[in-house]
C-alpha cells in the first residue's frame, strides 16, 4: 500500500514523514519520527499516556491518524522544555515527587500544560476533571494535583 | 541516627532519573529499537480449555516477510510431574504459560508466535497458523472448579486422593480453636467474595531480544528483576545464563505483575531462529487477558471475643483463584489476615484453586488484602456488637514486641501500637461526619516484607564524585533514596551522587524489585559498600600524610587526622583524595553482596470516609488517611507516594475493579474503558501519617513500605459504606448495582 506524504510542524520544526493510511499519529511519532516520549498505555484513548496537542488542542495521539497532521501544528512532551530550561510544571513535578514510575508523566504534563493555557487559575475539581483522562496507577493523583495547582499559582504570580 | 544531624536522609531531594522522566527521554521497554530488528506477535487460544492435537505453521512460515515461528516445541520441555522451582515461580508452569504445550488453559493463552518484518505481517501470519483443538468443558469461577463433575485442568493433581482443581493447601494453627470459641461471649461468622483485579500498570509488557550468531543474547525489557528475566529466559530456552545479558529498561509500573516473564523467552527463541533482533509489545487487551491479575476469592471468617473486647479465637478459610496454573497467594491470605493481632487460638487455612483463567501474578502484598478484607470486616461487626470503638477494639488486641505470629516468627520492636494511636489521635478520626448517608470505616493490614539477595557497587570517580550501582529496577523513586543514603554516609553533596541500575553483566545478583524490599536491601549493601569506601579513603589519606590509617577519621566528607596527629595536617576532601588515587594505590571503590535479613513486617491503618448516593448507588470517597509505621522515611515524598498509591488501588479494588467473564469463558472487559481503575476525579487528596519506629535490624531503620498500604484498603472502604447505609456488604466490588440492590432488599425487608 502506498505511503502518504505528510508535511507538518512538530514542536515548532517543520517536518515531513511518510505513513501508512491507517497509521496512528502515536505510531508515527514513536516510529519514523523517533519521538518516544508519548507512550502507548492502551491504544484506545482511555489512559492519556500518548497525549499531544494538535493546534493547541489536547488529543490522544493513538486516536488520531498520522495523515491528519498534514498542515497542522503538533506539540509533544519533547517540546515542553525550552532548551535546558524545564517548563515550570516539569520542575514542580520533580520538586513535589509527582511521579513514581514515570510512564504516565509525559501525558500528564502535556495535559496539565494544556489546562493551564486554558485556565490559569483552576480549582482542585477543575484539575481533577481535566486530568481524568490521564490514568496514573502509582501516585493516587494527590501529588500530581498539588503540583499542577502550585505551578498555576507560581505562574500567575510570575505573570503579575 | 538522629534527625537533626542528617543532611540528606529524610530530605525531599530531586530524583536522579527525574529530568529524563519529565522530558520524555527516559527509555522504557517499548522505546528501544535495534538495527535489523523485526517484530513478533502471538497467536492466542480462542477457547478457555482445549487439548492441542496439532499445530500447522507451514502457511504462516510461507508468508513473505515471516522470519520465524515458535511453538512450545521450541522450549525446553519440563514434565508436568516434576517441580522446577525458580524463585517464586515453577518452570513447569512458566514454560506452559509462555506457549501452551498439551492444552490451552484459558481464552487468550499463547499458542504460537511469529516474527516478521512488520507488525502487520506478523499479525497476518498468526491467522494462517492452523491449530487442531479438541475443545473441553471449562470452569472459570472457584465454585465451578470445585464441583464434583468439574473439568479437571491437570489429571495428575490429586487432592484427598482424587483428581482435583485444588492444587495446594496451607494451614496455620495456634492454640485450641474449639476451646477458644467456647470461651467467647460474642461470635461472628461471615462469608465473603472478592473479584480478581489487575495490577493495572500503565506500561504494557515489552521487550527486544537479540541472539547473536555466537549465541550471545541481549534482553532489553521492562521487569521487576533483570536477574529473574535472565534466569527464566535461560531455563526455558536452554541458553546458558552466562550468555544472556538482561538490561532493565525503565519500568512503567509493575505492582508485582512484572515479577514474571511473558515475552522474553519467546522473543529469544524467535531471535535465535531468525538471526534477527526481535521486538514484542503487548496490547492492553493482551495485558488484560493473559497477564496478572491477582486472585479472586471466597472466604469464611469467624471471630470470637469477650464483651470487654478481648479476642479469643479466629478462624479463616480462604479459597483463592490461581488461574490456570498452581500458585495463588494463599500464604498472604491465610498467613497475614490474623497476624496483626494477639489471638491465643487461630486456625487459618488457604486453598489454591486452578481454573480456566489467566495465571495470577503477584499484586502488592499478594493475598493479604483478601485476608484482611474478611477479618477486618468481621472485626468491625464485633466492635459494633460489643459497643466499642473499632480502633480501640483493635488496639486492645494488637501484636506487640514479643508476640508470636500465627505463621511462626516472634515480633521484634514494631510500631503498630504507635500507628493505631496516631490514627486515633488524627484530625481525621476526631472529625465528625456531616451528611445523612456518610460513613466511616477503619481497617488494619500487615505484610511480611522481604529481605533477600542484593548487590551494590560504590565507585569514586577521578573528579571526586560518587557512582552507585545497584541491581533493582527503580519502580517508584528508589534511586533518590539510595542517593540520599550514599550522600549522607560519604558526607558529600547529594548532587555529586549518581545512582544507576546495573544489568546482569555489570552488577552482582539482585533479587526482585518486590516484597517491599528494594530500599531495605539496597540500603544495606550500599551502606556496607560506602563503609568500605570510607576505609579506603582513610587509608589513602594516611598514606598521603605518612601516618597510620587508624589515626584518620572520616568526618563530613573529609579525612581528618586524629589522636596524636590532630591538627598536624589540613583535612583532605573526598575530591582531593580521589585526585591522588593513582599514586596512593589505584581506583577507589567497593562493593557488597548480601542475603539480607531482618526486613520485618509492615503495619498500616486506614481511615476512610464515604458518602453514598442512595439513588444511583455510587460511592464518593470524602476523606482518606493512611497511617503506617515506615521505620525511617529516607525520602518522605516517595514514602508518602507509596502510601497514597496503595490507598488508590485499595479504593479501586473495593469500588470499581473486577474481571467480568462472558458466557464463553472470555474476559469481557479487557480495556481501561471497561476495567475501571480510579481516575483523578474519583479521588480526594490522600492523607498520610508516617509513624517512624526504626527497624532495629536495619542500619538506617528502614521498613518496607510498598505493599502494606494496599492491605487495609478494601476492608476500610467496605466498612465505611456499611456504616453509611447500616447494611453490611460481603462481596466486592461495591458497584452501584450491588449497592442499589442491597438498599432495595433492605427497604423491602423493612416494609415486610
Amino acid at each position: 500500500m502506498a505511503k502518504i506524504h505528510v508535511t507538518t510542524t512538530i514542536n515548532g520544526d517543520s517536518t515531513e514523514f511518510l505513513c501508512d493510511p491507517a497509521e496512528s499519529m502515536l505510531d508515527a511519532l514513536r516510529g519514523p519520527l523517533a519521538l518516544t516520549g508519548a507512550k502507548e498505555g492502551c491504544g484506545t484513548g482511555d489512559c492519556g499516556a500518548c497525549s499531544i496537542t494538535l493546534d493547541g488542542r489536547l488529543v490522544c495521539s493513538c486516536l488520531m491518524l498520522a495523515a491528519e497532521a498534514e498542515g497542522h501544528e503538533i506539540t509533544t512532551i519533547e517540546g515542553m522544555a525550552q532548551g535546558d530550561h524545564l517548563h515550570p510544571l516539569q520542575q514542580k513535578f520533580l520538586e513535589m515527587a509527582a511521579l513514581q514510575c514515570g510512564i504516565c508523566t509525559p501525558g500528564v504534563l502535556v495535559a496539565a500544560k494544556s489546562l493551564l493555557e486554558h485556565n490559569p487559575d483552576p480549582s482542585e475539581t477543575e484539575v481533577r476533571y481535566w486530568l481524568a483522562g490521564n490514568l496514573c496507577r502509582c501516585t493516587g493523583y494527590d501529588k500530581i494535583v498539588r503540583a499542577v495547582m502550585e505551578t498555576a499559582a507560581d505562574m500567575r504570580e510570575a505573570a503579575r | 541516627m538522629s534527625d537533626q544531624n542528617n543532611k540528606w536522609i529524610g530530605k525531599r531531594t530531586i530524583r536522579p532519573d527525574g529530568v529524563d522522566k519529565v522530558t520524555g527521554r527516559a527509555a522504557y521497554a517499548a522505546d528501544n529499537s535495534m538495527p535489523g530488528m523485526i517484530w513478533a506477535k502471538v497467536l492466542r487460544s480462542p477457547h478457555p480449555h482445549a487439548i492441542i492435537r496439532g499445530i500447522d505453521t507451514s502457511k504462516a512460515e510461507a508468508l513473505p516477510g515471516v522470519k520465524a515461528v515458535a511453538t512450545a516445541k521450541d522450549f525446553v520441555d519440563f514434565p508436568i510431574d516434576k517441580p522446577v522451582p525458580l524463585g517464586i515461580q515453577d518452570m513447569r508452569w512458566m514454560s506452559r504459560n509462555m506457549l501452551a504445550r498439551e492444552k490451552a488453559l484459558f481464552h487468550g493463552h499463547p499458542i504460537a508466535a511469529v516474527a516478521a518484518t512488520s507488525q502487520d505481517i506478523a499479525a497476518e501470519a498468526c491467522k494462517l497458523i492452523e491449530v487442531d483443538y479438541e475443545v473441553l468443558p471449562w470452569a472459570v469461577e472457584i465454585d465451578d472448579a470445585l464441583k464434583p463433575d468439574a473439568p479437571i485442568l491437570f489429571d495428575a493433581n490429586q487432592f484427598d486422593g482424587k483428581p482435583s482443581n485444588i492444587a495446594g493447601k496451607l494451614e496455620h494453627k495456634k492454640g485450641d480453636i474449639d476451646a477458644g470459641f467456647a470461651e467467647a461471649e460474642v461470635v461472628i461468622e461471615r462469608s465473603f467474595t472478592t473479584r480478581p483485579v489487575h495490577q493495572g500498570y500503565i506500561e504494557p509488557h515489552a521487550c527486544t531480544v537479540s541472539v547473536g550468531a555466537d549465541g550471545s543474547t541481549t534482553v532489553w525489557s521492562s521487569s521487576q528483576g533483570q536477574f529473574m528475566v535472565r534466569a527464566m529466559t535461560s531455563f526455558l530456552t536452554g541458553i546458558p545464563q552466562s550468555s544472556i545479558r538482561a538490561i532493565p529498561a525503565e519500568i512503567g509500573g509493575g505492582f508485582g505483575g512484572k515479577t514474571i516473564c511473558y515475552l522474553e523467552p519467546v522473543a529469544a527463541v524467535l531471535s535465535r531462529k531468525s538471526g534477527r533482533p526481535v521486538k514484542m509489545v503487548m496490547s492492553r487487551e493482551e495485558v488484560m487477558r493473559a497477564t496478572g491479575p491477582t486472585s479472586g476469592s471466597k472466604s469464611t471468617v469467624k471471630i470470637g471475643a469477650k464483651k470487654d473486647g478481648t479476642i479469643v479465637a479466629g478462624q479463616g478459610v480462604f479459597y483463592l483463584q490461581a488461574g490456570c496454573f498452581p500458585g495463588s497467594p494463599i500464604r498472604g491470605a491465610a498467613g497475614c489476615s490474623f497476624t496483626p493481632y494477639t489471638i491465643p487460638n487461630v486456625l487459618s487455612t488457604g486453598y489454591d484453586v486452578v481454573s480456566n483463567r489467566s495465571k495470577v501474578a503477584a499484586y502488592r502484598a499478594p493475598g493479604a488484602p483478601i485476608g484482611a478484607y474478611a477479618v477486618e470486616c468481621v472485626l468491625d461487626e464485633i466492635a459494633q456488637a460489643i459497643g466499642m470503638d473499632p480502633l480501640e477494639l483493635r488496639l486492645k488486641n494488637i501484636a506487640r514486641e514479643g508476640t508470636k505470629a500465627v505463621h511462626g516468627p516472634t515480633f521484634p520492636r514494631i510500631g503498630f501500637a504507635e500507628t493505631i494511636e496516631a490514627a486515633i489521635k488524627s484530625d481525621h478520626y476526631k472529625s465528625k461526619l456531616t451528611g445523612k448517608f456518610q460513613g466511616r470505616g477503619v481497617a488494619n493490614g500487615w505484610w511480611f516484607n522481604a529481605g533477600g539477595e542484593s548487590s551494590a557497587q560504590v565507585n569514586i570517580t577521578e573528579d571526586g564524585n560518587v557512582v552507585v550501582t545497584t541491581g533493582h529496577p527503580d519502580i517508584g523513586g528508589s534511586r533518590a533514596s539510595i542517593a540520599n543514603i550514599a550522600a549522607e554516609l560519604l558526607g558529600v553533596d547529594y548532587n555529586r551522587v549518581s545512582v544507576l541500575i546495573g544489568d546482569t553483566a555489570t552488577i552482582g545478583y539482585s533479587n526482585l524489585t518486590g516484597g517491599s524490599r528494594v530500599l531495605f536491601a539496597s540500603a544495606m549493601v550500599v551502606t556496607e559498600s560506602a563503609e568500605k569506601v570510607i576505609e579506603q579513603l582513610k587509608q589513602r589519606a594516611a598514606k598521603l600524610w605518612g601516618i597510620d590509617a587508624s589515626a584518620v577519621v572520616w568526618d563530613n566528607g573529609e579525612a581528618r587526622p586524629s589522636g596524636q596527629h590532630t591538627g598536624n595536617f589540613p583535612t583532605l576532601t573526598l575530591a582531593e583524595i580521589a585526585a591522588k588515587a593513582t599514586e596512593t594505590g589505584g581506583p577507589i571503590g567497593a562493593g557488597s553482596q548480601q542475603n539480607t535479613t531482618g526486613a520485618e513486617g509492615g503495619f498500616a491503618t486506614h481511615i476512610c470516609d464515604v458518602e453514598v448516593d442512595v439513588e444511583l448507588g455510587t460511592v464518593t470517597v470524602l476523606r482518606y488517611t493512611c497511617i503506617e509505621d515506615v521505620g525511617k522515611a529516607i525520602h518522605p515524598s516517595y514514602v508518602e507516594g507509596q502510601l497514597q498509591g496503595g490507598i488508590a488501588q485499595g479504593i479501586g479494588w473495593a469500588l470499581n475493579e473486577e474481571y467480568v467473564y462472558d458466557k464463553k469463558g472470555r474476559v469481557d472487559n479487557p480495556s481501561f474503558l471497561d476495567y475501571r481503575m480510579p481516575v483523578c476525579s474519583d479521588l480526594p487528596m490522600l492523607e498520610t501519617i508516617m509513624v517512624e519506629v526504626p527497624n532495629p535490624k536495619h542500619p538506617q531503620g528502614v521498613r518496607g513500605v510498598g505493599e502494606a498500604p494496599l492491605v487495609p484498603g478494601p476492608a476500610a472502604v467496605c466498612n465505611a459504606v456499611s456504616n453509611a447505609l447500616g447494611i453490611r456488604f460481603f462481596d466486592l466490588p461495591l458497584s452501584p448495582m450491588r449497592i442499589v440492590a442491597a438498599i432495595d432488599a433492605n427497604m423491602k425487608q423493612a416494609a415486610e
